[in-house]
């Protein structure tokens, strides 16, 4: 029972690592933290659904088509909300994302509120392979791969390309970036399109295993936030890490100690956190010298 | 029209009711140094912020090789070949030392995904971009005597180097105008000492015409070719360093009314 719990802590783990990590590429360098998120990646999740369903696009068309979705939403919250903000602190931000998330969670309310869909995927969750003596199903694996896959290209990424070391030091120092020639205001829309992506990817991998309605991704987001605070805001190594470590424990209280209250898992993390570890478990403790 | 190298007239700037930077003109010849002096607060920084496009001057224009630049962005300012430090060093600092300097060269490297995945030969287009910069590089890192400091986080090294890694950065930029806000500022004697005889190599070696902001006036007065004195966002007197040292305006506003020792040296 235990490894076959921590099989399923890693699942899960996997789609809050990818929320965590979106959240975090955006907080690293907007320094606020998207409540959007998560509406975010279910609207994009529902495109993927209308394509395949209503229009009978192929996987393929139809996830390539919900994350250049994904891509055009965050960067449209960027450019048409978020820019426009005068003079914004981090408050007014976190309003503006907070808006925008009641905004999309009302059209797709309307849009497709009233059923609850099954959302196809071409790797089963049924088909299982044993390891061991866990069951381990062809879904879990994919979520896996897909989300390592993932990390690794945005490694490389930051490593080597010119575009992700720009987006590197903006988020270091934004004056000394536009200084020395790069475009700090697409870079911004950039890293929001990018981090709606992921996102996305993380509501698609999800939807085979849940359900498919407005409400899909409000729990993970609050688990990928919480996540993300157990890793530390500022790394994307640690926010995932941050994402398996509470998979794994929240399986593993569900199991052993109470289904019910495994949810809560979560936010005692947060509270134990901030009180012994603010800064996040892999997180330098960075104090900006004035 | 006359085609200075670089010209600024008429330059004001507010904020609310203060007049931060009001009526500023001054021209720079190519290859030469001016200098802004002028008490804290006196508006000095506000006009290398408005020359390099963090701020957009009220009025007044910015003119640069014959071509009028103001209100650009700064991406475009950086562009036309401007560099600047700040005074309170703006370093990437959790990246190294070679880190920082090729950001600065941002600009100039035309890499993109495809030609960079295909980077295998020694003569691949890509390879031969990596080189071409890293070679800039080393020829800045060897000026600024850097070499120690080329695999370090920025973040923790020394004050002085850190404004020298600044400093390498703008240069590898490439830049035909660097503003230099205070280069100097936190520098021992023999720091500062050292500086001026980089400051002095970088215009003979790269040929680049500078703009300095500088409180300490032994270096200004060995280094400028002329000088701008400013008070209260005012220009009070522009000129050689010995006509800004017997400039009673200067004297009276920035040096006090007594004749300080090193003026009088």
């Amino acid at each position: 029972m235990l490894f076959q719990l921590i099989v399923s802590g890693i699942s899960i783990g996997s789609i809050y690592a990818l929320v965590a990590l979106a959240m975090v590429i955006i907080y690293k360098t907007s320094e606020v933290p998207n409540f959007a998120q998560g509406e975010m990646s279910m609207l994009s999740t529902f495109i993927a659904f209308m394509l395949l369903a209503s229009y009978g696009q192929s996987f393929l068309v139809s996830f390539t088509g919900a994350l250049i979705f994904a891509v055009a939403l965050g960067v449209f919250l960027e450019f048409v909300f978020l820019r426009r903000a005068k003079d914004p602190n981090v408050l007014s931000l976190i309003l503006i994302t907070l808006g925008f998330e009641m905004m999309i969670y009302g059209v797709a309310s309307w849009k497709w509120g009233a059923e609850q869909q099954s959302f196809p995927f071409p790797v089963s969750d049924f088909d299982i392979v044993n390891v061991g003596p866990a069951v381990v199903s062809y879904l879990n694996i994919a979520t896996l791969l897909v989300t390592l896959l993932l990390m690794l290209i945005l490694f490389l990424f930051f490593r080597y390309t010119k575009l992700g070391i720009a987006m590197k030091a903006t988020q270091q120092n934004m004056l000394a970036a536009r200084i020395n020639g790069i475009r700090a205001n697409r870079i911004l829309s950039l890293t929001w399109g990018m981090s709606s992506a992921i996102g996305a990817v993380a509501g698609m991998m999800l939807a085979p295993i849940a359900t498919l309605d407005p409400n899909l991704m409000m729990d993970p987001l609050l688990k990928g936030f919480a996540s993300a605070v157990l890793g530390g805001m500022t790394t994307l190594v640690g926010s995932v890490l941050g994402g398996y470590i509470l998979g794994i424990i929240e399986t593993l209280f569900g199991g052993y100690v109470s289904l019910q209250f495994k949810s809560i898992v979560a936010f005692l993390i947060i509270v134990l956190v901030l009180c012994f570890k603010p800064s996040g478990l892999f997180a330098k403790h960075y104090v900006r010298r004035v | 029209m006359n085609e200075d190298f670089f010209r600024v007239e008429d330059l004001s700037i507010g904020f609310g009711g203060l007049k931060a930077v009001d009526k500023v003109s001054f021209t720079l010849e190519k290859e030469t140094i001016l200098s802004i002096i002028g008490p804290n607060g006196a508006g000095k920084t506000t006009i290398f912020n408005c020359i390099s496009g963090l701020y957009i001057p009220n009025s007044g224009r910015v003119l640069f090789k014959g071509e009028d630049i103001t209100g650009l962005k700064p991406y475009k300012i950086a562009m036309k070949g401007i560099a600047r430090t700040f005074q309170n060093i703006e370093l990437f600092s959790r990246m190294t030392t070679m880190e920082n300097l090729m950001l600065g060269r941002h600009l100039h490297i035309k890499t993109g995904i495809l030609s960079g995945a295909t980077f295998f030969r020694r003569n691949s287009r890509a390879a031969r971009e990596e080189i071409k910069h890293r070679e800039r590089m080393e020829h800045i890192i060897d000026l600024l005597d850097l070499q120690y400091a080329r695999n370090q986080f920025v973040g923790s090294l020394p004050y002085g180097t850190q404004k020298l890694i600044e400093l390498g950065r703008a240069l590898a930029l490439e830049p035909e105008l660097l503003l230099l806000d205070e280069p100097s500022a936190g520098m021992n004697t023999e720091e500062k000492q050292d500086l001026i005889f980089w400051i002095k190599d970088i215009q003979d070696e790269l040929k680049v015409t500078i703009l300095l902001i500088e409180h300490d006036m032994r270096m200004v007065m060995d280094i400028s070719d002329r000088i701008l004195a400013i008070n209260f966002g005012k220009q009070i007197g522009e000129g050689s360093p010995e006509e800004i040292q017997n400039n009673p305006e200067v004297l009276k506003a920035y040096l006090g009314e007594e004749e300080s020792s090193y003026v009088s040296s």
